[in-house]
């Protein structure tokens, strides 16, 4: 093994941390230009059934993450929602994490500010609900009974965006940001099994790979997946945002790792060679 | 450069940067914060749980309407059922919490179970029945024999009611490959998510926090 390799594996770990932070903050700093973004089908896929929604139809908008994914769902999720109040497209949104409804709140807030929509009339934030895919289940009976209140507490018969808003079928499709339990695939499993809803879902990074049988199946016409699957919707609907800002340091982040995990293995096949001689 | 005035923002920005400190050792400030955390979470969750669910499923309907026998008893049972929950505090009468119990895993496995039956078993096989030859389009058709070789070569691997030798041996050698791709993808799915985990709290310290850039 050469001397170089050797000394990799007496390398304290604290170095590699020191140069992942540089490779993230450095490009997010000085704005470096890498790449340019190109959407996958399966991200195209997310686009082409929002835009296959009628206009004046109402979407089922469920934001099922929390602070600790903000910087994979958050994104995705203001995107989805600009792009759906871009088309005249009502939200109902909803969220099974507890800390989930305040970023529903600010999401809903800026994209409607953005294309002049008004809370109850264009949107509502129905909060959140104890009980994971009960609460879905039930919600096929009655979203009404489901959610008497939304999220300020007004009850949802004084609302004018749930006027005829009963059950699943009143929805052409359910967009699901999901970062884990309960979450996209719970809504796959209790509605889109059930009730046969089209549905697309932005989800964590860390769980993609979990639902691309479904999208094999198509119970999801499309998928973002992480900050990446983010950037490209972001580019779809022409709005590139943080996920799109986040991409150069993503790249050069994984170069690194990519790197890191090269030289560990060939430092492992050396010593493992010298060990047999 | 403009730096935020804001208490709750300086709160977030030196939480972060104390839970980054584990990074270079365990020490006072990151136990600090991740035993913040904790509480702050179990406190937030108690309160919105409260207001979300049991006061306008439960209390308002209860005691803010008029009383009406077929409503009311429908709320008395789950409203009962959840006190006796709490009995697990007395240990002469923690007995009374099995009934609750036993309703909420009566419940949920048949719910998830046929959940899964429907969404995952049925639709995954039926996926899973596929041509090898797609007129016309040849990378669906290698596609296809892919997906099907790997399912059937990574089913023999799980399949422990032979000794895998011979030809089953090479076959269940060849699930290994497959699922040794699927670990791989995984991972390399969740590196990016917790780059893009770092990226956000960067964004939010060199934004939020210090101003030196806008997002």
């Amino acid at each position: 093994m050469s001397p170089g390799l050797s000394s990799l594996k007496q390398l304290d770990r604290r170095w590699i941390f020191l140069a992942v932070a540089l490779l993230v903050v450095i490009p997010l700093a000085v704005g470096i230009h890498i790449a340019p973004v190109a959407p996958s089908p399966r991200t195209r896929g997310f686009y082409d059934a929002i835009e296959k929604v009628p206009s004046g139809s109402t979407v089922l908008l469920a934001g099922d993450y929390d602070p600790s994914t903000v910087a994979e769902n958050y994104p995705m999720h203001l995107a989805a929602a600009r792009h759906l109040m871009s088309r005249d497209v009502k939200i109902i949104g909803l969220a099974l994490y507890p800390g989930g409804p305040p970023l529903t709140d600010q999401v809903l807030r800026l994209a409607a500010a953005e294309y002049g929509k008004k809370e109850g009339i264009d949107y509502v934030n129905l909060g959140y609900k104890a009980g994971n895919e009960l609460v879905m289940s039930q919600m096929g009976s009655s979203i009404p009974r489901t959610f008497p209140v939304d999220r300020r507490g007004v009850p949802v018969d004084q609302i004018p965006v749930m006027h005829g808003v009963q059950n699943y079928a009143n929805f052409p499709l359910l967009v699901s940001i999901s970062a884990g339990y309960p979450g996209t695939k719970e809504w796959v499993q209790q509605v889109v099994s059930r009730y046969h809803l089209p549905m697309v879902a932005g989800v964590t990074a860390v769980s993609a790979p979990e639902y691309y049988p479904y999208l094999q199946t198509g119970q999801l016409r499309g998928l973002l997946g992480g900050m990446a699957g983010g950037a490209e919707y972001e580019v779809l609907v022409k709005h590139p945002a943080l996920a799109t800002r986040g991409m150069d340091a993503q790249s050069l982040a994984h170069v690194f790792i990519a790197l890191m995990i090269l030289l560990g293995n060939l430092a492992f096949l050396g010593e493992d060679r010298s060990r047999r001689r | 450069m403009h730096v935020s005035a804001s208490p709750g923002v300086w709160i977030a920005a030196l939480l972060t940067l104390g839970i980054f400190s584990f990074l270079y050792k365990d020490n006072p400030v990151y136990k600090f914060c991740e035993h913040l955390f904790v509480g702050v979470s179990a406190g937030y969750w108690v309160v919105l749980t409260y207001y979300s669910s049991i006061k306008p499923n439960l209390i308002d309907p209860l005691f803010g309407v008029p009383f009406a026998m077929d409503r009311h008893l429908l709320l008395v049972i789950p409203l009962v059922l959840s006190l006796f929950l709490f009995s697990r505090f007395f240990p002469r009468g923690d007995w009374l919490s099995r009934w609750s119990i036993a309703i909420i895993l009566g419940v949920y496995p048949a719910l998830r179970i046929t959940g899964f039956a429907q969404g995952d078993l049925v639709q995954q096989i039926g996926g899973s029945i596929l041509p090898f030859w797609v007129p016309g389009h040849p990378m669906t058709s290698l596609n296809n024999v892919l997906l099907v070789g790997g399912l059937l070569a990574t089913l023999v691997f799980f399949f422990f009611s032979t000794e895998h030798k011979g030809a089953v041996g090479g076959i269940a050698r060849v699930g290994v490959f497959f699922l040794m791709v699927s670990f791989g993808a995984s991972y390399g799915y969740t590196v990016m998510a917790r780059v893009s985990l770092l990226i956000g709290r960067v964004m939010f310290l060199l934004d939020t926090w210090l101003g030196v850039v806008r997002f």
